[in-house]
């Protein structure tokens, strides 16, 4: 991938984060209902909630108020929340990094169990073990992220209790120096290794629970696409010439297939953003979820738009990020760029 | 050509194949034989669909693994039966026996270069071969077949190359590990004619150089006259008839081989034609021309 | 492909569609999950031992009661009948999700099959707006779009509505846009034949199969979206039973009470399986039947 079609592609990424911002503030200003009196709950004053009005531009015409948002926007200024008290960055920055972390483990071990599932599946088309890859693939999918929460957390946390339910880290466990609030991080940096796995122990049942319905699509989509490239004739000339089955099924065939397989896994990433919600509330996770709900219970405005806008924005560069890296898995397109 | 003393590498007896399910078959080869020995270059003529290339991939053992497909009766090939595939035949693939494809692009794997791929050509022959070594004998078999850069070639990717190149790497590949039999399936007829030439000519001589056996599958009448010693027609999945080269072109007897070569002038390049009508004296049964009987039944 | 203007072409000797999905057991039983559940939702009102613990009130003797004959499934912590309350949210389940598809199936299909006609800088505004809605994750959509109403049952709709249409765009904008350059379109197009016409009979009826599919199986997504909303408090509010804040209200009792939240979590798997299950044989069907 060169520069020009990344610049292309970041170009249209603006394009729909300019479009996410125009419908998420159209959506937090037509819905009905004053935001200010929303905001302000029942007992402030008309004076109160006047100046709210005043101070948001609530009163002048919608075009005024986005161009008003959008020069806030430039300066990284995502307003105030009403349920902090401090300005939404603030917020966003405190409480985004563990989301980030969850869903990066999360995504870790989706690719690490959907892709060995898929192999095995598509190797073994048609028998016993495709069968039953194909069905944990099917429930995985088939399964809302916190329902997997609920379930692991009832088998191995409680029935069997090997791993912890609640939080990022133990009681007793001191909370590293904040460095990039990426917990695994900051104890690395803080050179405690105790503590760097006891977060990934922590890790274990939320990240497995985020992770299954991407896992299972992953796996799904595994096997499918093999089996296409199953049909191709490299394939034959491949066992024509006595290459050994587990190597075309881990090499020769699996690398076309995990092309096309790897843009849908941005998809998935995407997915396990809003999924977060649903496992942080099941897991007690200190990320963005709680943060999340509750300002969408307290009608908290600019709360509301920061954060729907932080994670689109997260999910479109990692789809720009996917996009560059099937350009240096493909060939073709490593290549062709190149040359360009 | 050799003595028609020499042992067959492969000899293929009463072969059947059913494709589908155990109770709804269709059978696609009705019991044929057909034998190749030690440096001989064989020919199996017949139009599309006539199951000439699944003759071929049963004799490697590549289709066996399927549970749609049925094989009974036969295939003997380096000392071993293969009839129902498995280790045996497998460990012999890319070895003991090669295969050269229709369209040499895309029998290359797209995604990896072709150094890698001549790697583990060269493992399926001598599992413990370190790369340099490897490497080693992919360069020289690249020069063999006349590649002007052999390391720049191990370097490209497939879709890099020229198909008449590439016909040329997979060349080098089915004879790197010098095996006594190739199976050569319609070979280069996605390329253009004069590169299907010259690569057919470079096929023959090295065959001929090493003494290396050929079954050369294919529908176009003008190569099998050059190229092959003896010929089988194969028509609808039954053997019609078998001699050399010379017997069946001066003196084809089957109706279904004098339809075939009636129709050769008429069209460039010797290929087959499908021919419009289906007459029922191709039905007929089969003629075997003098001194060309199978091994087995000559013994009897 | 048929000749122009043929009905749905999938119908066409639609014998060989049912033997593929009649031959594979996981369609039929997929089938009967569907059917079962469908049939108690219609019939709560007789099938459910306990209709009045839809209420807020149930057996005060018997709160948080572990499975046990009368409660086959145990209690809530109100003492109310989880087998009642699943089948009921069951029902709620099913009538958000036909309302929801209802909506979103004709929205998106007209947007895609617009787009994807005409072209040019209709193809271009739709498609865009299209992909802003497909460009945030769908949970956070619908929550944002809660944010800014009371959580009731319509609103909840709404919300999922809002953020289900573009697929069916995306959708219905790929065929239209391989089918817009089919022999039989430029032939109708050559006829004279009005836009309404090639739109809805010419080019519609190629995009039924895959719209049928994926309305299957997004029976059971819809109803993953909305227990995934209620679940975060975001949905129907109590004592309506629903699924989603079934589980969310039976965690707090874990583990002591663990059939208070696996009920009704397996109870969603099962659904959202069931339609899934459907939905593959579905696609199989179709596919064999080309």
């Amino acid at each position: 991938m060169n520069w020009t079609s990344i610049g292309k592609r970041l170009g249209a990424a603006l394009v729909v984060m300019i479009g996410i911002s125009m419908l998420i503030f159209a959506i937090a200003r037509v819905m009905p209902g004053d935001p200010a009196r929303i905001a302000l709950g029942p007992n402030a004053t008309a004076e109160q909630v006047a100046a709210l009005r005043a101070e948001r531009h609530l009163d002048a015409p919608l075009p005024v108020q986005y161009f008003e948002f959008l020069k806030a926007l430039s300066r990284g200024d995502l307003g105030k929340s009403l349920y902090t008290n401090r300005p939404v960055t603030t917020d966003i920055a405190q409480f985004l990094p563990a989301t980030l972390e969850l869903c990066i483990v999360s995504a870790i071990v989706m690719v690490l169990l959907g892709l060995p599932i898929g192999i095995l599946s598509a190797h073994f088309r048609g028998r016993m073990p495709d069968h039953l890859g194909r069905l944990v693939a099917l429930i995985a999918v088939c399964t809302p992220a916190f329902v997997w929460g609920v379930i692991l957390q009832l088998f191995f946390g409680y029935f069997w209790p090997i791993f912890p339910i609640e939080g990022q880290l133990m009681q007793s466990t001191p909370v590293p120096p904040h460095v990039t609030g990426f917990l695994l991080i900051d104890t690395l940096v803080a050179g405690n290794g105790a503590a760097f796995l006891d977060a990934l122990y922590h890790l274990v049942l939320p990240a497995t629970a985020l992770a299954m319905s991407g896992l299972g699509q992953c796996a799904r989509l595994t096997r499918s696409n093999m089996i296409e490239v199953y049909d191709k004739p490299y394939v034959e000339m491949e066992r024509a010439y006595g290459f050994r089955p587990f190597r075309i099924a881990t090499r020769y065939a699996f690398r076309p297939a995990f092309i096309p397989t790897l843009t849908i896994l941005g998809l998935e990433f995407a997915a396990m953003l809003g999924n977060a919600f649903l496992v942080e509330k099941v897991f007690g996770w200190p990320g963005l979820s709680r943060y999340g709900v509750e300002v969408i219970i307290r009608k908290d405005l600019d709360a509301i738009v920061g954060t729907v806008l932080i994670i689109a924005a997260a999910f479109l560069i990692m789809n720009i990020l996917v996009d560059i890296l099937v350009g240096v898995v493909n060939p073709r397109i490593r290549l062709a760029a190149g040359r360009g | 050509m050799l003595a028609p003393s020499a042992e067959p590498v492969l000899t293929i007896r009463d072969l059947r194949l059913g494709f589908g399910t155990r109770r709804h078959q269709t059978e696609v080869l009705h019991g044929i034989s057909l034998h190749v020995r030690a440096g001989e270059k064989v020919a199996l003529v017949g139009e599309s669909g006539s199951g000439k290339s699944v003759t071929a991939r049963l004799a490697m053992g590549l289709l066996q693994e399927s549970p749609r497909t049925h094989a009974i009766g036969s295939i003997r090939f380096d000392g071993i039966e293969a009839i129902s595939g498995g280790r045996e035949i497998a460990r012999r693939r890319g070895n003991r026996v090669a295969m050269i494809f229709q369209d040499p692009t895309s029998a290359l794997n797209p995604t990896f270069r072709i150094r890698g791929q001549f790697r583990d050509v060269l493992r399926s022959g001598d599992r413990s071969i370190r790369d340099d070594e490897a490497d080693r004998r992919a360069e020289a078999a690249l020069a063999e077949v006349s590649i002007p850069d052999p390391k720049r070639a191990l370097d490209s990717y497939a879709f890099q190359l020229s198909g008449g190149m590439n016909q040329r790497v997979m060349i080098a590949m089915a004879l790197a590990n010098r095996p006594a039999l190739l199976m050569a399936d319609e070979p280069g007829t996605a390329l253009d004619v004069t590169v299907q030439a010259q690569t057919l000519g470079l096929m023959h001589e090295l065959t001929e150089r090493r003494g290396t056996a050929v079954l050369l599958i294919s529908h176009n009448l003008g190569v099998v006259r050059e190229f092959a010693d003896r010929v089988y027609v194969i028509y609808r999945g039954r053997m019609v008839e078998h001699g050399t080269t010379a017997q069946l072109f001066r003196d084809p007897r089957h109706p279904y081989t004098r339809a075939l070569l009636a129709a050769i002038p008429k069209i460039s390049g010797g290929g087959l034609p499908d021919l419009p009508e289906r007459s029922p004296d191709f039905d007929q049964p089969m003629v075997v021309h003098e001194g060309c009987g199978e091994p087995a039944e000559r013994r009897s | 492909m048929s000749e122009p203007g043929s009905p749905v072409v999938a119908r066409r000797g639609g014998s060989r569609a049912v033997a593929a999905f009649v031959g594979n057991p996981l369609s039929v039983l997929g089938l009967a999950i569907v059917v079962v559940i469908v049939l108690l939702a219609v019939f709560a009102d007789f099938v459910t031992p306990f209709p009045d613990h839809v209420g807020p009130i149930g057996d005060f003797a018997a709160m948080s009661a572990p499975p046990a004959s009368p409660y086959m499934l145990g209690t809530d912590a109100m003492g109310r009948d989880l087998f009642t309350r699943i089948v009921y949210g069951y029902r709620l389940s099913l009538i958000m999700a036909v309302v929801v598809l209802a909506i979103a199936t004709p929205v998106g299909v007209i947007v895609g099959l617009v787009a994807g006609y005409k072209g040019g800088w209709t193809d271009y505004i739709l498609m865009r707006i299209t992909d802003v809605f497909l460009a945030v994750p769908p949970l956070v959509l619908a929550m944002a779009i809660m944010g800014f109403l009371e959580p009731t049952l319509m609103n909840g709709m709404l919300a999922i509505t809002a953020m289900w249409w573009p697929w069916y765009a995306r959708l219905v904008y790929n065929v239209t846009r391989a089918e817009a350059q089919e022999g039989y379109v430029l032939a109708a197009e050559t006829v004279g034949a009005s836009t309404l016409h090639i739109l809805f009979r010419e080019i519609l009826p190629n995009c039924w199969p895959s719209i049928l599919t994926k309305m299957t199986l997004d029976v059971g997504f819809v109803i993953l979206m909305a227990s995934s909303l209620s679940f975060l408090g975001l949905g129907v509010q109590p004592p309506t039973p629903d699924l989603g804040s079934m589980v969310a209200e039976g965690a707090k009792y874990m583990p002591d009470g663990w059939w208070l939240s696996l009920w009704p979590a397996l109870a969603i798997l099962l659904v959202v399986l069931g339609f899934n299950l459907v939905g593959d044989g579905l696609r199989e069907a179709f596919e064999a039947e080309n």
